[in-house]
């Protein structure tokens, strides 16, 4: 192992990894910042109105990074997850738990900005069609995943448990992101895909790419945020939490 | 093996074994997942008999009429047409030529009965100035069609 660049198996250990998110978290945030004004001057101030839905179209711009997240997450999620089933290392099953909470929070915001814009432009605020009804089921995998794993005491145990179902549960999200393909619904197609170019005005679709951008530094700030807390909590009693300076005050 | 490959194997072997299962349920619930059906398979009488559906499909052109509360309209995938009467309020999306789904049931007379009425919007976004070189560009064309 020790001839490679960069020893990856070092920054798995908690107690490497916890100075390095520390680290890094300033820097996400700041990004988060950068992206977060642009995004929000550019679909406020300069993006055009809508031809057909008038200024209702602006919630794209929180809608659909909050909906690529929300899945995007998940999968990060799942790989950590099965990471952690399959070599045992410990930062792993921390990562997955600091994620979920980050990921039920924006399949949450997709769901309700969805609905928000449904009930003006479709005529409905919620409709049983194939996307709606599996980003439900996504929101609601986050939070049995949470469950489960606050439900078990032994955190390696409840890692595993939370693992099996995170790993069941990625069955679900190429359903999200193909059902508008697969089936008819209400919901319309992808505007943004990687096999053909995207069918909006270039300010919007920069916009909304700014806004993803931004919600994915936050996504990582906090998400590290939580994964320092989550080793305090579970390695307390190691020797080099109690010699931290922040501990011993 | 060591045990580290063996539970890796043990686990993409779980998930495509869960992915195929996931893929034969779906193929089994296939029509049952669909919102709606089109105006054609409603002719090719696959709508349910006797029992509320949706159908999905265009407003025709020229085919909304008001009277008094009540909307007439015909619903159309282009190949199949189907009156529908609607009372209510409309969507602000709903418009002639453009997408909506309606719910409600199917009289014998073969009119359709809508109780909801819901706009479907596509995936275009564009601003005002560009939808209004879309529409010359699409009339152009029409009118250079015999």
């Amino acid at each position: 192992m020790s001839n490679r660049l960069i020893n990856w198996f070092k920054f798995a250990s908690p107690q490497s990894f916890y100075p390095l998110a520390g680290k890094m978290i300033p820097w996400f945030w700041a990004l988060t910042a950068v992206f977060g004004i642009a995004g929000l001057w550019l679909s406020f101030f300069v993006a055009p109105t809508d031809a057909v839905q008038g200024e209702g179209y602006r919630i794209i711009f929180i809608h659909v990074p909050a909906s690529w997240m929300s899945m995007f997450i998940y999968l990060v999620m799942a790989a950590w997850a099965g990471l952690g089933l399959a070599l045992n290392t410990r930062l792993s099953g921390m990562m997955a738990q600091a994620l979920a909470p980050t990921g039920a929070l924006m399949a949450f915001l997709s769901l309700w900005t969805g609905a928000l814009w449904g009930k003006p432009m479709w005529g409905a605020w919620w409709v049983w069609d194939a996307r709606l009804t599996s980003e439900l089921i996504l929101f609601f995998l986050y939070i049995g995943f949470i469950a489960l794993q606050a439900a078990i005491d032994d955190p390696r145990r409840a890692d595993k448990a939370g693992a099996i179902l995170a790993l069941v549960g990625v069955v679900n999200i190429p359903i999200i992101y193909f059902s508008v393909k697969w089936w008819n619904t209400l919901h319309q197609g992808a505007s943004v895909s990687l096999t053909k170019s995207p069918s909006m005005a270039q300010t919007m679709l920069w916009g909304m790419l700014l806004m993803a951008l931004a919600f994915w530094m936050y996504s990582i700030a906090v998400a590290l945020m939580r994964v320092r807390a989550i080793i305090l909590e579970r390695e307390t009693h190691t020797e080099w939490v109690k010699e931290l300076e922040a501990v011993k005050r | 093996m060591k045990p580290r490959h063996k539970r890796t194997a043990l686990i993409v072997g779980g998930l495509v074994a869960i992915g195929i299962a996931a893929a034969l349920v779906l193929n089994a619930l296939d029509s049952n997942i669909a919102l709606y059906v089109t105006p054609s398979e409603v002719a090719a009488g696959k709508a349910p008999q006797g029992k509320a559906f949706r159908i999905g499909g265009m407003v025709k052109e020229g085919s909304v009429a008001r009277d008094n509360l009540t909307v007439n309209f015909v619903i159309t995938d282009t190949a199949k047409d189907i009156p529908v009467a609607y009372t209510g309020i409309l969507p602000d999306l709903f418009k002639e030529g453009k997408g909506a789904v309606v719910q409600g049931r199917l009289g014998p007379d073969g009119k359709f009965t809508a109780t909801e009425v819901l706009a479907k919007h596509d995936e275009n976004y564009m601003p005002p100035a560009a939808q209004h070189a879309v529409d010359q560009a699409q009339k152009a064309q029409k009118s250079l069609q015999p």
